[in-house]
């Protein structure tokens, strides 16, 4: 099924090394700032700026914004995937790809008014519940075009969905925080849009039953779509999502596994969009506050919780992957609380992610990681922008 | 190499694993001199069988040293020619590095050493779990070589491939450091890594350590294969399945005639003589493999399947996979030699694509047999040929060519699980442009400046890694506030 792009440009497969004048316009300004020694950092909706970094970009840094790069060049229903611009918001892509009964499998909060491009979630490694079943932008990213720090212009991976040609630098690029280069184009894999949903949620007041619960629905064969939890402030839930034509019925035989368990649940049954709203919704600080990733472990969930609460703060994440977020409002000892929460649950990595600018300059943005590891990110970096004017405020290799 | 620099190479190699474990004798050596690759044959200095990842360490650093090329060897099952030795290089074989070190199924992971077998990490986490990568050499290839190919099977298309399973690795490098890339946890700060590793085909280093996501193994599962006049009919089914019907199935394969001949011969299943054949795997909660497999029974004979055969247990499901797993090495029944190719086209191209193949296989005059994971559009043509016929296996090596030419054009990959290797670099070009490949070139350097892991494979052309230009720095007068950069 062919759709005419904002762009004009048709389904038809374009050639390999096609030019896209927005495309070009980002190499020649790269390559003249790279001549006059001008830092740069890309951004795409600016909704997770600061993310990563260690402060204020340095003197003279200036943006480049990647919206310029918006539109579906390609979408090739039939073999469900789309070439898209790096700047292209994901709303819109949601709305374009629905129109043909598809999507992104990609659900990261949004951020302020919405404004997340495909790009930038590819660049900050974000992810939300659909992580649970369809990964990580590493996962669904199939090619890319990128632009590197002196203008050129290169492409790799591919546009289908099994492919082992050259490096995967798309997967070295997703996460990488603009600092290898301006991600410019992406090629994704999408999957069909459910034709239903339904939610089972439970709800607890001890983290022994959260961890409980959730060791529960991740190891049965359940097939949810997304697996959630939240905790806060004593309280909390877990929540499993199912999808297609079955899905009130997949959501009924997790009700029962969990009574079998002695925990009671409830089942919502469509229209359950908003109960996974406000779980990506968590994943960001409050006004003034700080989100912290946990990259956890599903066997540390109730001590986690445990922590959370003695420091105030709210945690949301994914079940089955034990990956978390850890918020904190304005008012809260944000240092300390990030020293307490390393200290307590090393080695998990806890990645600040949204702070103010001035806790940035105090803080370890990363927290600890070997010097063998910096080294060789230092190598990478430095082959892919010698220079050092990508994006220098983020500690990539530092 | 030769003389004292070669005596001095075996001394302190003998010195690191002991002399019962370096191979150095041209009889002994002559095992080693290729890998599932035949076609291509080079002659190591030695083979040195480390026992753990800090003789494997100990080794590169010797060779580092020396600058000694050399090449890290699992099984040796690869098809692209990944593990083929440099002549006068040294080959790593990390076959005794076969150690099941963790396993944590609470967290869903397991760990090993990079030579245990693909099957035997299923075998380790089972019966709770599974590892779904499932090459059809899973009982021997081992899983430090599906990393560095980035392997993937029957099963991938909707488990996805070893790089979505891989979470951390020990790698030593070029240099013989040895550093820990990604770990237990996903999403760890930093650079992805290990993402960069998977798929690398030992060119950046050796991976020593390997930290890798089980899932559970589904409920139910069932089997079916159904037979077709011909491809065309089976490719319309698997449009069908792929274009979102709702089932999403765990594997679909399909055998073509000459495919079909070839494992009937071999491992006789009993199959009834047809065009084309589709194997289709169902998994999931058991409520609803039900529904789902009569689902694909109606497709495939709306589509006029003349046959479907449902596999009733456990046992007659081993036999279906069996016959398709053993066609590559079937072939060797309708034919005295044959090459295995290993292209991707996007899905909705698969029966045009495959009609090209029949015409390019006439004008060669040669036979090309179909056995492929039609889910994913990854094609298998096995170029069918005598190599004891003059100027035949230049015919089989020029049609291949011209199949993954076929696959270019239809959108595709040269490869989708096989690797590059030495194999496909000429038609790296083909799908990339020199500034692409100058991308590349930028990763290996950054890992391996001199070039020692794996070189000559991948890459069209031999390239040298240039020193990296200094850093960035302010100019004094900018970081006294007297001027600034605008």
């Amino acid at each position: 099924m062919s759709l005419p792009s904002k762009l004009g440009v048709d389904a038809s497969p374009a050639p390999a090394t096609s030019g896209w004048p927005p495309v070009a316009d980002v190499s020649q300004l790269l390559a003249e700032r790279a001549a006059a020694g001008i830092p740069t950092r890309p951004r795409g909706g600016a909704t997770k700026l600061g993310w990563g970094s260690c402060g204020a970009p340095p003197n003279g840094c200036q943006d480049l914004d990647t919206r310029s790069l918006t539109g579906v060049l390609e979408h090739n229903a039939g073999d469900l995937t789309a070439v898209v611009g790096a700047g292209t918001p994901l709303v819109e892509l949601a709305d374009r790809l629905a129109l043909s009964g598809q999507r992104l499998a990609l659900d990261p909060p949004l951020g302020f008014e919405r404004a997340a491009t495909v790009g930038g979630v590819c660049a900050a490694g974000d992810s939300g519940p659909l992580r649970h079943r369809y990964g990580a932008p590493r996962d669904l990213v199939l090619g890319m075009r990128v632009v590197l720090s002196d203008g050129a212009v290169a492409q790799a991976g591919s546009k289908v969905i099994k492919n082992v040609a050259g490096y995967d630098l798309p997967k070295l690029f997703c996460g990488s925080l603009g600092t290898l280069g301006v991600i410019a184009e992406l090629c994704l894999r999408l999957h069909p849009l459910p034709a239903q949903t339904a939610t089972t949620m439970i709800d607890c007041d001890d983290p022994a039953t959260l961890a409980r619960v959730c060791t529960a629905l991740s190891s049965a064969p359940l097939e949810a779509e997304s697996l959630d939890l939240a905790w806060r402030r004593g309280r909390g839930g877990v929540l499993a999502r199912f999808a297609g034509e079955r899905a009130s019925a997949r959501a009924a035989s997790a009700l029962e596994l969990l009574a079998g368990a002695g925990v009671d649940g409830d089942t919502r049954d469509g229209d359950d969009e908003p109960l996974w709203d406000s779980q990506r919704e968590l994943q960001r600080a409050p006004q003034g506050g700080i989100s912290i990733r946990v990259s956890g472990r599903p066997t540390r969930l109730a001590e986690t919780a445990r922590l959370t609460d003695d420091i105030g703060a709210a945690l949301v994440g994914r079940a089955a992957l034990g990956l978390w977020w850890v918020t904190l409002g304005p008012d809260s000892d944000h240092a300390a609380a990030l020293s307490l929460l390393r200290e307590r649950l090393a080695p998990l990595p806890c990645a600040v992610l949204d702070a103010p600018e001035q806790l940035r300059e105090q803080i370890d943005a990363w927290g600890p990681r070997t010097a063998g590891l910096v080294a060789l990110e230092r190598r990478v970096r430095e082959r892919f922008d010698p220079a050092g004017l990508l994006n220098p405020s983020v500690p990539v290799g530092r | 190499m030769r003389g004292n620099g070669l005596d001095e190479l075996l001394r302190e190699l003998s010195a690191i694993v002991g002399r019962e474990r370096l191979v150095a004798h041209p009889d002994a050596l002559r095992a080693y001199q290729s890998d599932g690759l035949t076609r291509h044959r080079a002659m190591p200095v030695a083979v040195v069988l480390p026992d753990d990842s800090a003789e494997v360490q100990k080794v590169v650093r010797a060779l580092h040293g020396r600058r000694v090329p050399w090449v890290a060897r699992g099984a040796g099952s690869g098809l692209s020619g990944g593990a083929l030795p440099v002549a006068d290089g040294v080959v790593i074989a990390l076959t005794r590095l076969r150690r099941v070190l963790d396993v944590d199924l609470e967290n869903s992971r397991v760990t090993v050493q990079p030579g245990v077998t693909n099957a035997q990490v299923s075998a380790a986490v089972a019966p709770t779990h599974f590892y779904p990568p499932d090459p059809s050499s899973q009982v021997v290839c081992t899983i430090g070589g599906n990393v560095a190919e980035n392997a993937g099977g029957a099963h991938c298309f909707k488990y996805g491939f070893t790089t979505n399973y891989v979470c951390g690795v020990e790698l030593v490098l070029a240099d013989g450091e040895r550093v820990d890339l990604g770990g237990t946890e996903i999403d760890r700060p930093g650079l992805d890594l290990v993402g960069a590793i998977v798929g690398s085909e030992g060119t950046l280093g050796v991976v020593t350590r390997i930290t890798l996501r089980v899932i559970p193994v589904p409920e139910a599962q069932r089997t079916l294969i159904a037979f077709f006049a011909d491809t065309g009919s089976a490719g319309e089914v698997v449009s069908e399945l792929v274009g979102g019907s709702g089932v999403v199935p765990a594997a679909i394969e399909m055998m073509d005639e000459l495919a079909l001949q070839a494992v009937e011969q071999a491992v006789n299943p009993g199959f009834p003589h047809a065009g084309a054949a589709l194997l289709v795997e169902l998994d999931g909660p058991e409520a609803e493999c039900a529904p789902h497999l009569d689902h694909v029974v109606e497709v495939c004979q709306r589509h006029g399947a003349e046959e479907v055969r449902v596999a009733r247990d456990a046992a007659e499901r081993d036999r279906l996979w069996r016959a398709r797993k053993a066609a590559f090495a079937a072939m060797g029944r309708v034919s005295p030699s044959y090459y295995v190719q290993d292209g991707v086209v996007p899905r909705t191209r698969l029966a045009e694509v495959l009609r090209r193949i029949d015409e390019l296989a006439a004008e060669h005059g040669l036979r090309v047999a179909n056995v492929f994971h039609a889910g994913d559009g990854n094609l298998h043509p096995l170029v069918c040929y005598d190599h004891a016929k003059p100027g035949e296996p230049e015919r089989a090596e020029l049609l291949a060519a011209e199949i993954l030419s076929a696959c270019i054009e239809a959108g595709g990959s040269i490869t989708g699980e096989h690797g590059v290797g030495i194999d496909k670099k000429a038609q790296m070009p083909a799908m990339f442009a020199d500034a692409d490949l100058e991308a590349f070139q930028r990763l290996r350097c950054a890992f391996d400046p001199d070039g020692l892991a794996n070189p000559g494979k991948v890459m069209p052309t031999p390239r040298l890694c240039g020193e990296v230009p200094g850093p960035y720095r302010r100019h004094p007068l900018e970081l006294a506030g007297v001027a600034e950069r605008l």
